[in-house]
């Protein structure tokens, strides 16, 4: 893992857009004052005339991000997750939602990684507030390869979604070329002794975490959940009926994210043991991404231990 | 259609407002009542709208940003021909096509869902934005409660339209002074209207908006918007025709029973045909 190439998300959303503002020439992108962080200002520079900043003022950023898309265009509409999800939630919920609009809220800086900002630009409720709206597709790519495929995915469908991305730099996971299916998780690593499903930047921890199970004897199987919804039940199912336990991983609370996602699987078809590695019910602080990821208990080594637990 | 025409049709959608909320037993009389001049002006005679093709390329579109008078909305879509007047009489009942407020993928000739205030006129901002890039004709009206106007989302969405020069973007308020808890300067001060409108790059009209002649002129000269949004404060009365309902504030979200419902539409001039 060592040769790995480390890009964030949000760069490979930037290239992406650049890349399908070619294809698709009803590709509007909108941003709220932040297309430097979002790397939305590289479809800015490339199509100007598709490019619309609304200033800080996310609700309104949402709200017209719907308009356009009733109009026909195909929306990519970025600011910072806690903003987007948190500020203008009840906008995207009924402006976007409810009308099914084509607006995909693709927003960066999610999780305890934007570090030294601190608790009040760190969400850990994202996935899950995205999550309970009806017909709402909901994206968390672990590295830059599977960003840029998944959002090639994401604006192909019609509808709305949310896609995750990171300020931080992560390893690449997935070689080019590689096909990604919206709703179809992927085994990243086979084994049978326990299940640990990630999803984001935690899905480079969780091999690493596989790795050193390894050494102990200790097979896991990797899951990149890429997807939160359509959430990929089978393979759920069939990794509690094949392992002894099962061990998620996300750079989001414990609470309505993707453990719960798993979670709520599982009792219904294939009860077994969960532990569940992510925010606990707390808030965040400024810091070094890889200080806070240490003390909020978010690296390989918290899922490792976890596995031990369940184990 | 003469303006003689046009306060008869708003005389009919007055009573088909009336009969459609009886019905339902629930829903808002007063604001639907208030703005039923505007919107008959608007479906009758500004814009251009075809009840037989709703999605027509370049077509005006209407936002009902006061979400909560979808009576109104729903009687001028049915008298215009959108759909058969007898389903006015089905709103808010269990598998209706008229929700409580309206839903665009039920209705046609709805624009945008609606309901949550202040998130109409943010649409309609991206409609307007759409209708430029892509050169075409159509002009988006949203309308406004004065109340809503209360909501930040109102100013963030006129402050962008400002910004971005929609003068194919025209808001109008209908400024009843009236919203559920009272008076709006009891509430929370809305005024001035025009001079925060104008504040954020807008060119603002006031108009008595129960005057036929007043209320077809101004939205005729929206046609001659240039550089600047534009927004039409509409001095109403809240529950205007129905002088039970007038200026009342109780008579916002409150179904009449029978009586006061005929009463009502024999008041309007309408007749009663056991409320239909």
């Amino acid at each position: 893992m060592e040769n790995k190439i480390k890009k964030a998300t949000r760069e490979a959303y930037g290239e992406a857009l650049v890349e399908m503002g070619a294809e698709f020439p009803n590709l509007v992108v909108m941003d709220a004052d932040l297309s430097g962080s979002t790397k939305t200002s590289m479809f800015k520079k490339a199509y100007p005339d598709r490019f619309f900043n609304m200033g800080i003022a996310e609700a309104n950023l949402y709200g017209a991000a719907a308009g356009l898309a009733v109009s026909g265009k195909i929306v990519c509409a970025s600011t910072f997750a806690m903003f987007a999800t948190g500020r203008a939630f009840e906008i995207i919920r009924n402006s976007i939602g409810y009308t099914h609009a084509n607006v995909k809220v693709c927003a960066t800086h999610a999780g305890i990684t934007v570090g030294e900002d601190g608790a009040s630009h760190q969400t850990f409720e994202d996935l899950a507030l995205m999550r309970t709206i009806p017909g709402m597709t909901v994206v968390n790519p672990c590295d830059s390869v599977s960003a840029k495929a998944l959002l090639h995915k994401v604006v192909e469908m019609d509808g709305p979604c949310y896609v995750r991305l990171g300020r931080a730099a992560v390893e690449n996971l997935y070689e080019e070329g590689y096909e990604f299916e919206l709703g179809k998780a992927n085994v990243l690593r086979e084994g049978n002794d326990v299940a640990i499903i990630a999803t984001g930047l935690m899905v480079q921890d969780a091999m690493a975490a596989a790795e050193k199970l390894a050494d102990e004897g200790i097979q896991a199987r990797v899951i990149d959940m890429h997807t939160i919804k359509p959430l990929d039940e089978d393979i759920i199912i069939k990794a509690a009926q094949e392992t002894k336990a099962i061990v998620t991983a996300e750079e989001h609370s414990v609470i309505g994210g993707l453990g719960s996602a798993v979670a709520e699987v599982v009792t219904k078809h294939a009860p077994t043991r969960i532990e569940m590695v992510g925010q606990k019910d707390t808030f965040g602080e400024s810091g070094k991404p890889d200080e806070l990821r240490e003390k909020y208990g978010m690296t390989a080594n918290d899922i490792y231990m976890a596995v031990k637990t369940v184990l | 259609m003469t303006i003689q025409e046009l306060e008869q049709m708003a005389s009919k959608i007055r009573v088909d407002i009336i009969k459609e909320v009886y019905h339902a037993g629930s829903g808002h009389p007063g604001g639907s009542l208030s703005a039923a001049d505007v919107v008959t002006a608007l479906y009758f005679e500004e814009m251009n709208i075809d009840p037989e093709n709703p999605k027509m390329e370049g077509r005006d579109k209407f936002v009902l940003s006061k979400g909560h008078v979808a009576p109104l909305q729903y009687a001028a879509l049915a008298e215009r021909g959108f759909f058969p007047v007898e389903d006015l009489w089905t709103l808010r009942k269990l598998g209706s096509k008229l929700q409580g407020h309206p839903n665009m993928h039920y209705v046609p000739g709805v624009e945008m869902s609606t309901g949550s205030l202040g998130q109409g006129i943010s649409t309609c901002v991206g409609m307007a934005l759409a209708n430029k890039m892509d050169k075409k004709p159509g002009r988006v009206f949203a309308l406004l409660g004065d109340g809503e106007l209360q909501e930040g989302l109102v100013w963030e969405a006129a402050m962008a339209a400002g910004h971005y020069h929609l003068d194919n973007l025209v808001a109008i308020v209908d400024w009843n002074g009236l919203q559920i808890d009272g008076k709006n300067e009891e509430v929370m001060t809305v005024t001035p209207i025009a001079a925060k409108f104008e504040s954020f790059g807008w060119d603002s009209l006031i108009i008595d908006g129960h005057n036929m002649l007043e209320v077809v002129n101004a939205l005729k000269a929206t046609r001659e918007a240039e550089g600047k949004p534009l927004v039409i404060i509409a001095k109403t009365h809240k529950g205007h025709g129905v002088s039970i309902m007038e200026d009342q504030a109780g008579w916002h979200g409150k179904a009449p029973d029978e009586e006061t419902a005929k009463a009502a539409v024999e008041e309007l001039g309408g007749v009663w045909n056991n409320g239909k």
